[in-house]
């Protein structure tokens, strides 16, 4: 009962109080993401992203202060996304909207960020959609189409593959991944050898596996989501005998984070995919900004975190621009001609689509003196989004 | 040379072993106690991250780790049926239900907190890598061991409950409280005791889950509903029922993704709602 | 329940029940008191109603009737789905997107009721468990149709009576669900201290015997289950029309559970007991989550734990005992 008291007051607070705590020379941040259940890990990463980034810029921009409000969507859910974008906005007074880590989020609050005209921050969730719901969106975290549709044309011409199984998840963007991929590699003079679609909740892979196995295609396309599928993946493929070495299996990031490359060791070399960052990347920006990562947060950052530090990048920036205005046409404006040196190396947003341009690294799992990691050995610059 | 169906067979029911082991714990309580414990994950959780905690942070072997994940989560257990699980021993499956999904919502969070909500990555021993070649089968080893440990402990539990006086006291004092406490046995110690018992096999069950499913905080939820397949499917508080349930969902899982993919995600599912049509007490329940 | 003390026949006894408590108007008076006292939170104030309100219906199959349902989400993505596809596809007017989906949730909440009716206890909870999982592949699978995880687009709810839009303050939002809210309610209290009502809770306390005093138990638990798919398929139209998004979630285990969650904790065969605990979960997990946006289902958990050891029967259940033990001399 206590705790119902104080939720009572504190509802009753904030009600009294409307816009007590604004100030004119700040500017909130309202940071909608699925903090708690299965999609938690992906949220911290991306807040620690923020947070690193607002530790070593400061909290002040353009003569203003920044401030995050923290909101909890609990997983896909487009409805309470849409509310809690409802509430940033009329409630707390907030100026940009930013997170969403997952589809269904950005696509939920996207109607709000156009009605309220407020910029809206797309930091992972990516689906092609969902710059095309709101124009006030922009996303600085990638699309499924744009890498598998890189990796799809250089499998097919400099990677050397034929004739190709894919393997995804059956959900969207495991789908995109499939039709993006296929394409690309049909056009570029690929043939696909036949695709299976995984249910999304598979704790155990070795049907799947077996079932490419009979097949016996010479390259394996597979996308599945980060978290405790990629190492389940990756195992069922070591226990059935099929070596990375010898047969190719492609993939986008995903597959091969980081977990899943520590949990697999010796059994991942010779995995290739087409990504867009790596804690493993050699350039200058990022070495500081892992350094600076396991510094505060004692692990490596991921593609979700360069997702939310290069979104604050482009608050930051486009808030200098504007001059410290905050309407969402200014700060629109002002996002759409940046181009900075992102971790991930040189990236823009391009002004047709709102969507990062920037390169894919193509890359192995070797063995660098004794660590199992992802390492590029080619690219493909300025891919736009799609 | 053996066809495929045979590996798929294999991985079936070393699939369904895993099963088992994590939810024979569940059909102990829920059978033999009525206690409808809804956070049985937890503690295979709790079981999941001393596995991990040892093997990364202090080195340990991984298979010393297994007793020690076990009874982390059997101790566990009992100091919360000592405190929270004993009062309701007679209320009402709704009032259950409410405190265990409590008790799971914070072993969620408290989880997150300690151990963040990464995906806890594990190194098994070389020796349980890879695969052996069998008749032009690869059999995995882990899952070659998987079903090991789950005839270990299915033959224990069996000779435990049938065989022991401790499996008779519980049976006693299940099947007549007034009666079992009239004959001198102690009927508090005999539920805590079962209750560890089970929490114990969840424990057991996580640590050797993490290899397969893998582990963050959120595995409390994440497997509820298969152990409530197989604890349904198999009959409450019966041992064979739960090993042959989980055998079935095993197999018909794995050869469902293997001969009809489209179906994959709903196999599981139909098959439950089949068997209990058309056996509404499971498999090998009695009621 | 008071004990009659003179010969009271089911008719008045009926009668009393039906008759409005204070407290009852006290209650409907202050879903109100939002519009004035909290107009920046009047999206979430719609949203606890349509959770009221699907815990509502939940309420009277398991409060009522007995049946404990793991699946009930079924119903609601039903009509989630329903009402955003018709108006996709054939036009945006809400009530008759609300009539169109309690009509598709209800035949399908017929059409299982032959199932349900059959079975008890654990086997029924599996089943119905069962049947949600399955109803969440089905919309998984059909992409096509339905978006699949990314969601349903494309759903344009027109303005009611074509006037008041769906605003960004949530006014007509919350104004449209606590309506429907209150119509619904008045029909559920009726039902309930109907005789049918009361057969229902026969057959919740003894299911064997009450087919021996005439009343058909399995003909009564397939009409409650039928009204109570009706009435989960409203609330998922509601959400659907509200925020003009539908997606797997509206169907999910995770929805179910926490109804039931909610059902329990607010006290199940009351008919506020919904209601109550509707509205205390989710402004709990409203301020709870603000606060810690990572670690809010601990606080939760301690809520429910509370509430079991200190208040069983959940919190209407255990205020009513308290009182009844105050009042007795």
């Amino acid at each position: 009962m206590k705790h119902m008291m104080y939720a009572g007051t504190a509802m009753l607070a904030a009600a009294l109080l409307p816009g007590a705590a604004q100030a004119q020379g700040t500017v909130k941040i309202g940071v909608i993401s699925a903090y708690s259940g299965q999609f938690a890990d992906t949220a911290t990463q991306i807040d620690n992203g923020i947070k690193l980034y607002m530790k070593q810029h400061g909290d002040t921009v353009a003569g203003k202060k920044i401030e995050i409000i923290r909101k909890d969507t609990g997983g896909p859910n487009p409805d309470v996304a849409k509310r809690l974008a409802q509430e940033l906005v009329v409630r707390d007074q907030a100026d940009i909207l930013a997170g969403f880590t997952l589809t269904p989020e950005a696509l939920g609050a996207a109607s709000v960020s156009e009605e309220a005209k407020k910029l809206m921050v797309v930091m992972n969730a990516a689906t092609g959609i969902i710059t095309s719901r709101s124009p006030y969106i922009v996303r600085t975290s990638f699309t499924v189409g744009q890498v598998a549709d890189t990796l799809g044309k250089w499998a097919a011409t400099k990677g050397g593959a034929k004739k190709v199984y894919t393997m995804v998840s059956d959900f969207g963007p495991g789908i995109d991944a499939e039709k993006f991929f296929q394409n690309a590699f049909k056009s570029a003079g690929g043939e696909i050898a036949g695709s299976v679609r995984m249910p999304v909740a598979n704790p155990d892979f070795s049907a799947f596996v077996q079932r490419a196995k009979d097949l016996n295609p010479e390259s394996i396309f597979v996308f599945v989501p980060g978290g405790a599928q990629p190492a389940a993946l990756g195992k069922a493929f070591a226990e059935r005998g099929m070596d990375p070495k010898k047969i190719n299996i492609l993939s986008t990031g995903e597959p091969v984070d980081e977990t899943a490359v520590k949990a697999l060791g010796e059994l991942a070399l010779g995995r290739i995919s087409g990504w867009h960052y790596d804690y493993n990347l050699k350039n200058k920006a990022n070495a500081e900004f892992v350094k600076a990562f396991n510094a505060e947060f004692k692990r490596n950052p991921d593609f979700f975190a360069v997702g939310g530090y290069d979104g604050m990048h482009l608050i930051y920036e486009a808030l200098k621009k504007s001059g410290g205005k905050t309407d969402g046409d200014s700060l629109l404006a002002a996002s759409k001609e940046l181009k900075w040196d992102s971790p991930r190396g040189p990236v823009s947003i391009d002004p047709a689509t709102r969507e990062m341009i920037q390169t894919i690294y193509i890359r192995k799992v070797e063995k660098v003196g004794s660590e199992i990691v992802n390492v590029e050995f080619d690219k493909v610059e300025n891919v736009k989004g799609m | 040379m053996l066809p495929p169906i045979f590996g798929v067979l294999f991985d079936g029911i070393a699939y369904g072993m895993l099963l088992f082991v994590l939810s024979v714990g569940l059909s102990v309580t829920l059978g033999l106690m009525n206690f409808v414990n809804l956070a049985h994950c937890a503690f295979a959780m709790i079981g999941g991250y001393v596995t991990v905690t040892l093997v990364n942070q202090f080195g340990w072997p991984f298979l010393a780790t297994l007793p020690a994940a076990f009874a982390a989560a059997a101790v566990t257990s009992v100091v919360l049926e000592r405190l929270l699980y004993r009062r309701l021993y007679r209320a009402s499956d709704l009032d259950q239900v409410l405190l265990t999904i409590g008790l799971a919502f914070i072993s969620v969070s408290v989880a997150a907190y300690i151990f963040g909500t990464v995906q806890q990555p594990i190194s098994t021993p070389e020796a349980l890598r890879g695969s052996v070649q069998f008749l032009g089968l690869n059999l995995g080893k882990y899952r070659l061991f998987l079903i090991g440990v789950a005839l270990v402990v299915t033959l224990a539990l069996v000779i435990g409950l049938e065989y022991t006086r401790f499996g008779a006291q519980v049976r006693a004092s299940v099947d007549n409280q007034r009666m079992a406490r009239g004959l001198g046995i102690d009927v508090d110690w005999t539920f805590a005791s079962t209750f560890a018992l089970g929490s114990g096999l969840a424990g057991l069950g996580g640590a050797l889950a993490i290899e397969i499913v893998g582990l963050d905080p959120n595995f409390s939820f994440t497997y509820l509903v298969y152990v409530l397949i197989v604890v349904s499917v198999g009959g409450l508080g019966s041992i064979a029922g739960s090993f042959a349930a989980a055998m079935l969902i095993g197999i018909s899982d794995i050869a469902g993704k293997y001969y009809v993919p489209e179906l994959g995600a709903f196999l599981i599912y139909l098959v439950m709602v089949v068997v209990l049509m058309w056996k509404p007490a499971g498999l090998f329940g009695k009621r | 329940m008071a004990q009659p003390t003179t010969t009271v026949t089911p008719q008045s006894y009926l009668l009393a029940r039906g008759r409005w408590h204070p407290l009852e108007i006290v209650f409907w008076l202050a879903t109100l008191l939002p519009f004035v006292l909290f107009p920046n939170y009047l999206s979430l104030a719609s949203q606890i109603a349509i959770t009221a309100l699907f815990a509502l219906s939940l309420d009277l199959i398991l409060g009522y009737a007995g049946i404990v349902s793991l699946g009930h989400a079924a119903f609601f993505g039903i009509g989630a789905y329903s009402a955003g596809l018709f108006s996709k596809y054939v036009w945006g007017e809400p009530f008759s997107g609300l009539l169109v989906a309690a009509a598709l949730a209800g035949l399908l909440g017929y059409g299982t009721s032959f199932i349900i009716s059959r079975f008890r206890h654990l086997p029924l909870i599996m089943i119905t468990l069962g049947l949600g999982l399955l109803a969440h592949e089905v919309a998984n699978s059909a992409h096509w149709l339905t978006g699949g995880s990314d969601g349903l687009q494309g759903v344009r709810t027109q303005p009611i009576f074509g006037v008041f839009r769906f605003d960004l303050y949530g006014q007509t939002a919350y104004a449209y669900s606590l309506g429907v809210l209150f119509i619904v309610f008045l029909c559920a209290r009726r039902l309930i201290n109907s005789p049918f009502g009361l057969a229902l809770r026969g057959i919740r306390e003894n299911w064997n015997r009450m087919p021996a005093i005439g009343a058909d138990s399995r003909a009564h638990i397939r009409k409650a289950y039928t009204i109570a798919a009706i009435i989960a398929g409203i609330c998922g139209a509601l959400l659907t029309q509200t925020t003009n998004s539908a997606s797997l979630e509206s169907i999910s285990f995770q929805r179910s559970a926490d109804v039931l969650v909610m059902l329990v904790l607010g006290g199940a065969g009351r008919l506020y007991g919904g209601l109550v605990g509707a509205a205390i979960f989710m402004i709990a997990r409203d301020q709870f989550s603000g606060i810690a946006p990572q670690f809010w289902y601990f606080w939760i958990g301690v809520l429910l734990v509370a509430v079991v050891m200190f208040l069983p029967n959940g919190i209407l259940g255990g205020l009513a005992k308290i009182t009844a033990r105050w009042r007795r001399p």
